[in-house]
C-alpha cells in the first residue's frame, strides 16, 4: 500500500474526530526552524461539510484491538485497514506544513499490540518532528486509553495539546457501548495530565524553567446521540470536566452513521443541530456564567432544537427581564439573548461616555431581533411590550429553519442548504 | 481646500502630523490616494512640508495608530480622509472616541479594519506554496495569492516567523515579497501566469481533503462563507468540491445502509424469567449471530444453580456440539483431572462458555471431513455475552474462573493479557474474585512437554487458590 492509499484510509478513519483547534500555545517552541504557534489558529481549508481543515488529522493505524460499538475502527468492523510508519507521518506533516496546507498535526491511533506500545509510537512521531525536523508547529496527540502515566507525561513534552477522550457522557453509556473503557481510568489519565500542567506552572511561577508541557492544555471528545442520555447529563459531565480537570475544550461529536454500524446504535444520526446547541450551551457555561442544570429548560432534559439555549433560558426566566443596557451589570448583560460577550464589553465601554439607544444596539450588530424583547434602552423600545405575551417564543424564534442531516445531504446537489 | 497625495500609511502619517500641527481642519483637506490620481496629478500639490511644523503634535492614542496602520491597507478610497477626520476629533476634545464604536466614523473604521484583518487571516490560510524544481540544494517555495487589500507587508512577517528555515516568495498582483532566511525583500506585483503551476504534493493533499470530508454532513453555504469562492483558483483542493458534492448523497446513503453488525444480540432472546431453566430453554432458540446455522445445538452452561465457583470457557468444541454438554471432550477430561487435583467436585461448580455455539471450519482430510475449531470473533462474543451475564446473575457466584484468553477478555476487556495476569485475583462487575487461567485446550495444544507440564501445574494451582 503506498502512502496515498494509506492516507485515504487513515484520514477517512479520523474524520469523526471533532477537534480542529490549533490554538492555545502562546509562543513558538524555541529553536524551531519550520513552524510556529502564536495564539490564534488558522483554518487552511474548508470541506463541503462546512468544517475546516486546519490540521493533518490522521490515525497512525486503524487496526484496533478494542471493540467500541460506536467506532468504525473497532476490531469487529471489516473496514479497510492500514498503518503508517513513524517516518511517513513525520514526512507528510513536514511536507504539508511547508506548503502551508496545514496548521499542524492531530495524531490519533487505534490500539495495536498494547496501549503502551501504541502510545510509544505516537510519541516517536512527535519527538522526531521536534528534535530531528526542528518543527515548531502545532501537535495534538490523542492519548491511548490505559497507556501508562509515564508515557503520557513524555507525550506532553512534545505535544502542544493532549486529549483523553471521555467518549460517552455517562458511565452507563460507556458500559453499554465501550465496555473496555472505564470512566475512572479515563478521568485518572486526565487528572494525571492536569497535575503535570499545574506542576509545570508552579515551577514557572517559582522562577524555574521547566520543560514545556502541553502548553495548549488538554481537551476531550464526547459522542452524542449514540445513546439516549439527555443533554442535561452531557452538559453536567462537561462542566465537571471543565472544573475538575481544567480542560480547555470539550468537543461534542454527533454520532454519525458510520459504515458497518452496530445494529444496537440508532439507525440515523440525530440532527446536527443538536451538536450545535450543545456547543452553544457549552459556551454559556464557560463564558457566560450559566450553570449546566439551569440551561436545559425542556421537560425531556434536552436542549430545544428550534431556539438557542440562551433564548430558551430567557423565555423560561422572564422575571429576570427587562435588563437595562445602560445600567445593568456585566453578568446581567451576558444573560440577554442576542448579545454576545464581545458586545457586552463594548456596551460597558460605550456607556461610560454616552447612553445607548436601540439604534446603537443595531449598530453593534447584536442580534436585535432576539435582544429587543428583553432590554431597556435609552429610547422607547416597543418590542418590550411582548415580554409577558404567550407568543413570545414564536416571535423571538429565528425565521430560518435549520435543516436536518438528511435534508442537507439531499440538497447537496443544488449546493443550497 | 488643499489636496494631499498619499500612497502608504507612512505618507499619510507624515502628512497628517503636519496638518494637525498647523491646525488644518479635516474639511479643508482633500486626500488623494495612489489609485485615484486625477488629470491634475501633474500639478504639484501643496505637501505637508509647505505647511511647516508649527507647534507640537498632540499625543494620539496608541490604539489609533494601530488601527490606522490596518485601515491604510484598505482599498476604500475614503480611508485617508476618514482617518484624518477621526484623528482630528480625537485630538479636539473626543479623546475617548475609539471606545464609542457606535459612532459613525469609528464604526466605519472598525469595519474597514475588520475587512483588512480578515483578508490577512485569509492570506495566512490560503497561500499555497509550490516547490520549485530547481535542482539546487536549497528548497525554493513560491506562492501566488490575490488578497482583497494591500496587505502584503502586514502579513509577510508572519510567514517569515513561520517558515524561517525556508526560501520562499509570495507573489500578489500589487506587490511581491521574498524571504531568504534572513530578511524580507519587497518587489513589484506579479501576474498569476508567472507563478509555478504545480507541485507533486498536491495529489496527496487532494487525497487527504477528499478523505477528511464527511459526506453525511453537507453545508455548502458554511464552506463558502469561510472559504470565499474568489480564492478557489489558487487552492488545489477546490477543484474537487463539485465531485465531492455530487457523490455525497450516494456516499451518505451507503454509510447508512451498510450494516455489518448483527441485527440482534442474545438480549433479544431473553426470557421473562431469569432462572437457569428458563434461560437454557430460551438459549436453545437463539439466532442472534450466524453461528447457530452450522452448529448442531446450543450448548448451555451446566452445574449447580447455587455454585460457589463458575468456570467460563471459550466455546463448545466438536464433541460438545454433538453431545450438547460443555467440557465433555479431551479438554473436558483434562479439566476434570485438574479439578480433582485441586480438590474441587465438578458437580459443585457451574461450567459454561462465553459463546454457546460451536464455530468451526470444515476441512477435507485423508480420513474424511473434520470440523476444525475456529476462534469466535468479537462480534460473536458480543452477541452471545448476554447469556453469560444472565447465567452469572442467576447464580451470583463468589468466584469466577476464566479459562483462556477469550473468556478473560470477555470479562476483563481486550487489554487483558493472559500471560501477564494469569492467576491474579481481580474484581470485575460480576464478581469480586475473578481470575483467569489457562484453557485446558491450550495446554493440550502445547507442543513443548515441559511447558505443558508447567501449564498443567499452574492450572491446578490457580484452581486450588480459589477453592
Amino acid at each position: 500500500m503506498d502512502v496515498r492509499d494509506k492516507l485515504t484510509v487513515l484520514a477517512d478513519a479520523a474524520k469523526y474526530d471533532a477537534s480542529c483547534a490549533s490554538s492555545g500555545s502562546k509562543t513558538t517552541r524555541p529553536g524551531s526552524t519550520i513552524g510556529s504557534t502564536e495564539g490564534m489558529g488558522i483554518c487552511h481549508s474548508y470541506t463541503p461539510d462546512g468544517r475546516c481543515v486546519s490540521l493533518l488529522k490522521i490515525l497512525l493505524t486503524n487496526y484496533c484491538i478494542y471493540d467500541c460499538q460506536y467506532c468504525v475502527n473497532r476490531i469487529s468492523s471489516d473496514t479497510p485497514r492500514a498503518r503508517f510508519t513513524v517516518d511517513e507521518v513525520v514526512s507528510l506533516t513536514m511536507e504539508f506544513y511547508k506548503r502551508n496546507y496545514i496548521e499542524g498535526l492531530f495524531l490519533s491511533s487505534g490500539i495495536i499490540q498494547t496501549s503502551d506500545y501504541t502510545m510509544e509510537q505516537l510519541i516517536a512521531v512527535a519527538k522526531k518532528l521536534r528534535t530531528e525536523q526542528r518543527y515548531g508547529g502545532y501537535i495534538h496527540l490523542k492519548t491511548i486509553p490505559n497507556a501508562s502515566q509515564s508515557l503520557i507525561e513524555e507525550a506532553g513534552l512534545w505535544a502542544d495539546r493532549l486529549s483523553v477522550n471521555i467518549e460517552l457522557p455517562t458511565e452507563g453509556d460507556l458500559y453499554k457501548l465501550a465496555p473496555e473503557k472505564k470512566k475512572p481510568q479515563i478521568e485518572g489519565a486526565m487528572a494525571g495530565i492536569r497535575n503535570k500542567i499545574d506542576e509545570t506552572k508552579q515551577e514557572q511561577k517559582a522562577g524555574f524553567k521547566p520543560p514545556r508541557f502541553t502548553p495548549a492544555g488538554q481537551s476531550t471528545q464526547m459522542i452524542v446521540g449514540a445513546t439516549d442520555t439527555p443533554d442535561v447529563e452531557v452538559l453536567k459531565t462537561a462542566s465537571q470536566l471543565y472544573s475538575l480537570q481544567n480542560l480547555r475544550r470539550v468537543y461534542y461529536s454527533a454520532y454519525s452513521p458510520i459504515p458497518h454500524a452496530d445494529a444496537r446504535l440508532p439507525g440515523q444520526s440525530p440532527p446536527l443541530v443538536r451538536e450545535h446547541r450543545l456547543y452553544q450551551a457549552d459556551w454559556l457555561i464557560r463564558f457566560y456564567g450559566f450553570d449546566a442544570s439551569e440551561i436545559v429548560a425542556e421537560a425531556d432534559q434536552n436542549l430545544s432544537l428550534d431556539i438557542d439555549p440562551k433564548l430558551a433560558w430567557s423565555l423560561a426566566n422572564r422575571h429576570y427581564f427587562p435588563v437595562d443596557v445602560n445600567k445593568a451589570s456585566r453578568e446581567e448583560l451576558l444573560r440577554v439573548p442576542g448579545i454576545g460577550a464581545r458586545n457586552v464589553k463594548r456596551i460597558l465601554n460605550i456607556r461610560r461616555f454616552q447612553s445607548l439607544a436601540s439604534g446603537d444596539m443595531k449598530k453593534l450588530r447584536v442580534a436585535w431581533n432576539r435582544a429587543k424583547f428583553f432590554v431597556l434602552t435609552a429610547d422607547h423600545n416597543p418590542a418590550l411590550l411582548n415580554l409577558d405575551k404567550l407568543d413570545l417564543r414564536a416571535k423571538a424564534k429565528p425565521k430560518t429553519k435549520q435543516l436536518l442531516l438528511f435534508d442537507a445531504a439531499s440538497s447537496a446537489l443544488s449546493g443550497e442548504v | 481646500m488643499q489636496s494631499i497625495h498619499v500612497d502608504t500609511f507612512d505618507d499619510w502619517r507624515d502628512a497628517a502630523r503636519r496638518l494637525l500641527a498647523s491646525g488644518v481642519s479635516p474639511t479643508d483637506v482633500q486626500w488623494i490616494g495612489g489609485a485615484e490620481r486625477s488629470l491634475f496629478d501633474d500639478a504639484p500639490s501643496p505637501t505637508a512640508a509647505e505647511h511647516g511644523g508649527r507647534g507640537t503634535t498632540p499625543s494620539v492614542p496608541k490604539a489609533f495608530l494601530e488601527l490606522a496602520r490596518y485601515v491604510a491597507c484598505h482599498r476604500e478610497s475614503g480611508r485617508w480622509s476618514l482617518l484624518y477626520r477621526t484623528l482630528w476629533r480625537l485630538t479636539h476634545g473626543e479623546r475617548h472616541l475609539l471606545q464609542v464604536t457606535t459612532d459613525d466614523d469609528v464604526h466605519q473604521l472598525m469595519q474597514m479594519r475588520k475587512g483588512v484583518s480578515r483578508d490577512i487571516h485569509k492570506m495566512k490560510a490560503f497561500v499555497r506554496f509550490r516547490k520549485l524544481e530547481t535542482g539546487g540544494a536549497e528548497e525554493q517555495f513560491v506562492a501566488w495569492h490575490r488578497p482583497d487589500h494591500r496587505i502584503v507587508r502586514l502579513a509577510a512577517p508572519f510567514f517569515a516567523r513561520r517558515f524561517g528555515g525556508m526560501h520562499w516568495s509570495i507573489l500578489t498582483p500589487d506587490e511581491s515579497v521574498t524571504w531568504d532566511q534572513t530578511s524580507l525583500h519587497y518587489g513589484p506585483g506579479v501576474p498569476a501566469s508567472e507563478a509555478p503551476n504545480q507541485d507533486a504534493l498536491e495529489d496527496l493533499w487532494k487525497a487527504y481533503y477528499a478523505s477528511i470530508f464527511n459526506p453525511a454532513r453537507v453545508k455548502v453555504a458554511a464552506m463558502k462563507r469561510e472559504m470565499p469562492v474568489r480564492h478557489w483558483p489558487t487552492l488545489p483542493e477546490a477543484t474537487l468540491i463539485d465531485d465531492l458534492l455530487r457523490q455525497a448523497p450516494a456516499r451518505a446513503d451507503a454509510m447508512i445502509q451498510t450494516n455489518e453488525g448483527f441485527a440482534e444480540t442474545a438480549a433479544h432472546f431473553m426470557p421473562e424469567r431469569g432462572d437457569l431453566v428458563s434461560l437454557r430453554l430460551a438459549a436453545a432458540n437463539c439466532r442472534a449471530c450466524p453461528l447457530h446455522q452450522c452448529a448442531t445445538q446450543t450448548v448451555f452452561g451446566e452445574g449447580s444453580p447455587s455454585a460457589r465457583i463458575v468456570l467460563v470457557g471459550e466455546q463448545p468444541g466438536d464433541r460438545e456440539d454433538i453431545q450438547g454438554h460443555p467440557f465433555v471432550g479431551p479438554a473436558g477430561k483434562l479439566l476434570d483431572e485438574a479439578l480433582k487435583h485441586a480438590g474441587i467436585e465438578r458437580r459443585e461448580v457451574y461450567i459454561t462458555n462465553v459463546v454457546k455455539h460451536f464455530k468451526f471450519k470444515e476441512t477435507e482430510t485423508p480420513r474424511g471431513k473434520r470440523r476444525l475449531h475456529q476462534k469466535p470473533d468479537s462480534r460473536e462474543i458480543y452477541a452471545c455475552r448476554p447469556w453469560l451475564e444472565a447465567e452469572l446473575a442467576a447464580i451470583g457466584p463468589q468466584v469466577i474462573v476464566c479459562l483462556g484468553a477469550t473468556a478473560a477478555q470477555a470479562l476483563f476487556g481486550r487489554d487483558f493479557a493472559i500471560t501477564k495476569d494469569r492467576g491474579n485475583v481481580m474484581r470485575t462487575d460480576w464478581c469480586d474474585i475473578t481470575i483467569a487461567t489457562w484453557h485446558p485446550a491450550a495446554i493440550l495444544r502445547m507442543q513443548d512437554a515441559s511447558r505443558q507440564t508447567q501449564m498443567r501445574t499452574q492450572l491446578v494451582e490457580d484452581l486450588t487458590s480459589v477453592k
